[in-house]
């Protein structure tokens, strides 16, 4: 059945693609192949993508003393895994509610949602809003709360919430079911593949925030894995403006690979895991894709 | 005790009442359902709205939002009458337009490429790798370019030395940071869109290629006939947006890539950075507000003219 112009066609299309998906993952092997370079290599021939001597020294020091980023994982996870159960709870009553056609708020509270994703009051008013008036300077609700609604989100579960079928719910209002049970035991059993992708964006958007830390958390031991590494490398910077200036600093760490080291344990682990939940990613993709 | 049994009684009669074809327990439990996240909206939403009022006020902390004194169009004028204010808004303005121009030409491309691909286990592992980058940080996106750029150790100048050049000092030359912000704003985004379009592409009618083909169209000639009319409704719906976000750029890009470097400001900073640096720096609250609010407001106004042009053109494929 295949022509020959569509065998070309594939042949082609593989060849593009594959340099694509190099150009992708090629700089994180070479953080990973980094981290595992020894200080002196990499001083000698910059970073590469295959470790010219390989050393696991970089790991030893972070292992010998792991207490600043043995915290930082535990803000991070604390702070991913309430803001997603929060925003995938109050975002999902919120979706069934405007699913409801009677709902006298429907068009309204839909309107007040929508109108969020078109305008905001920007940077400043929100800053001065957590750090003045609510008072969450250095507090880690200042990363949850502001994060966790977006509209985005409790359109994606409207959507999933629409597909249903709706004599489902109207059974179990026979049954004299509350709205509060319909939604607990039915609606939710029923859309768990909308609410885990709904949840795992909102968890990847926790995970990798970095913006909130930089704002209004001040107090090191709350930095969160990505606020650390920021800081790691504005230090590393340091480093450099010393150099151009000729003064020449000779720390005795491992600093290139130190640093890379930090950022593989960093954002490896999780990586991984959204990497294999990347279907679900995907269907946010799909189905947001949708018009409304 | 009389009074609690009179209550109790009259509960069934308010429960017969109804409002909007549901009953009246419904719409209370509708709307108990809805009030958290509503309450999140409001605080965290709606309190900064109202708070862009600090634009025309000379903010100070201690006297807070209400207590400073009003300084009518005072920022507004800050903003416009500084150097800065030509710099970001033309940096805001070029980037946006390269992305959204190359970026979308780019995503279909690759997306049409990936169509292409009959071996489902292959497309797996490309959507994959496309993937990873959308799910890094900005944070460890500039590890990855420090890697590439840094002075001493970077791969880049690795190989110039290994070529014979001069080492190049990338964070002080202004002239290379429009392609180094493009690539990794392409090199994270891109994969997103590509997806986006790829659905797009797999949801179009097998059978209008099949006649294409009976008909003696070439495939390649398809994709200009077929394929890329079928995803107009996506490349608009991204292009309004695009549009209406013109403005806007990604913080983490401008803020985290070019490391804070003075050297190549010109060319980096964009409105996003310049409210930052106003804020925290400088500590004006009150320009970075007006900062703000021009951005938002040019930003809403875009979006509604976009949709309505679209919809005079082509209405069933208007955002709203």
């Amino acid at each position: 059945m295949n022509t020959r112009e569509e065998k070309i066609i594939n042949g082609f299309s593989i060849i593009l693609f594959a340099i694509y998906a190099v150009i992708c993952v090629i700089p994180l092997l070479t953080i990973i192949s980094s981290s595992f370079t020894a200080e002196s290599a990499i001083k000698e021939n910059g970073f590469g993508i295959i470790p010219s001597i390989f050393s696991v020294e970089a790991y030893r020091i972070i292992f010998s003393n792991p207490l600043s980023i043995m915290r930082a994982y535990g803000t991070t996870t604390v702070v991913t895994l309430c803001g997603t159960f929060l925003g995938v709870m109050i975002s999902g009553q919120f979706a069934y509610a405007l699913t409801r056609e009677k709902f006298i708020f429907k068009r309204i509270f839909s309107f007040m949602i929508y109108f969020t994703m078109l305008f905001s009051g920007g940077l400043v008013p929100t800053y001065i809003l957590i750090t003045r008036y609510l008072n969450l300077k250095n507090s880690l609700l200042a990363i949850i709360l502001p994060m966790a609604v977006s509209g985005w989100n409790i359109f994606l579960l409207r959507t999933y919430f629409h597909s249903m079928p709706e004599s489902l719910v109207e059974a179990a209002k026979m049954e004299g079911a509350s709205e509060f049970h319909i939604y607990y035991k039915l609606v939710m059993p029923l859309n768990t593949a909308g609410l885990t992708t709904v949840a795992l964006t909102v968890a990847l958007g926790y995970w990798n925030d970095w913006y909130n830390n930089m704002l209004y958390i001040t107090d090191t031991r709350l930095y969160s894995l990505q606020y650390l590494l920021q800081a790691l490398l504005g230090r590393i910077e340091f480093f450099n403006l010393a150099r151009n200036s000729g003064q020449f600093v000779s720390g005795e760490l491992p600093k290139q690979s130190l640093r890379m080291a930090t950022c593989v344990l960093a954002a490896g682990p999780m990586l991984f895991v959204f990497c294999i939940l990347q279907k679900y990613f995907a269907r946010g993709v799909t189905v947001g894709a949708v018009k409304g | 005790m009389l009074e609690h049994i009179l209550k109790r009684a009259k509960q069934p009669v308010k429960k017969k009442g109804s409002l909007n074809g549901a009953s009246i327990t419904d719409q209370r439990q509708w709307f108990l359902l809805t009030l958290p996240a509503l309450l999140m909206v409001i605080i965290f939403k709606y309190i900064p709205i109202f708070g862009v009022i600090i634009a025309f006020k000379d903010y100070r902390y201690d006297s807070g939002i209400f207590g400073s004194s009003w300084v009518g169009l005072d920022n507004f004028k800050f903003f416009f009458m500084s150097m800065d204010a030509k710099i970001v808004i033309r940096n805001a303005l070029c980037y946006n337009l390269l992305f959204i121009i190359t970026g979308q030409a780019i995503a279909i491309f690759l997306a049409i490429l990936l169509s292409n691909i009959r071996n489902k286990g292959l497309v797996s592992v490309f959507q994959n790798a496309m993937f990873q980058p959308f799910f890094l940080s900005w944070v460890v996106v500039a590890y990855v370019s420090l890697m590439f750029l840094s002075y001493q150790d970077g791969i880049l100048n690795g190989l110039l030395v290994k070529l014979g050049h001069e080492r190049i000092s990338w964070y002080d030359e202004p002239k290379y940071w429009p392609f180094i912000l493009w690539f990794f704003q392409m090199w994270k985004g891109i994969g997103y869109n590509t997806l986006l379009y790829f659905v797009a592409i797999l949801n179009i009618d097998e059978s209008l290629y099949e006649s294409a083909k009976l008909d003696g169209c070439s495939t390649l000639r398809s994709y200009r006939y077929i394929t890329v009319p079928m995803i107009v409704p996506t490349i608009i719906i991204l292009l309004i947006m695009g549009i209406g976000a013109i403005f806007n750029s990604d913080f983490g890009l401008f803020y985290q890539i070019p490391q804070n470097s003075g050297a190549i400001r010109s060319v980096t900073d964009v409105i996003e950075t310049y409210t930052f640096r106003t804020l925290t720096s400088a500590g004006s609250a009150g320009v970075a507000g007006a900062v703000g609010l021009i951005q938002s407001a040019v930003g809403l106004i875009l979006v509604i003219i976009t949709n309505a042009a679209v919809k005079k053109f082509s209405s069933e494929n208007a955002l709203f």
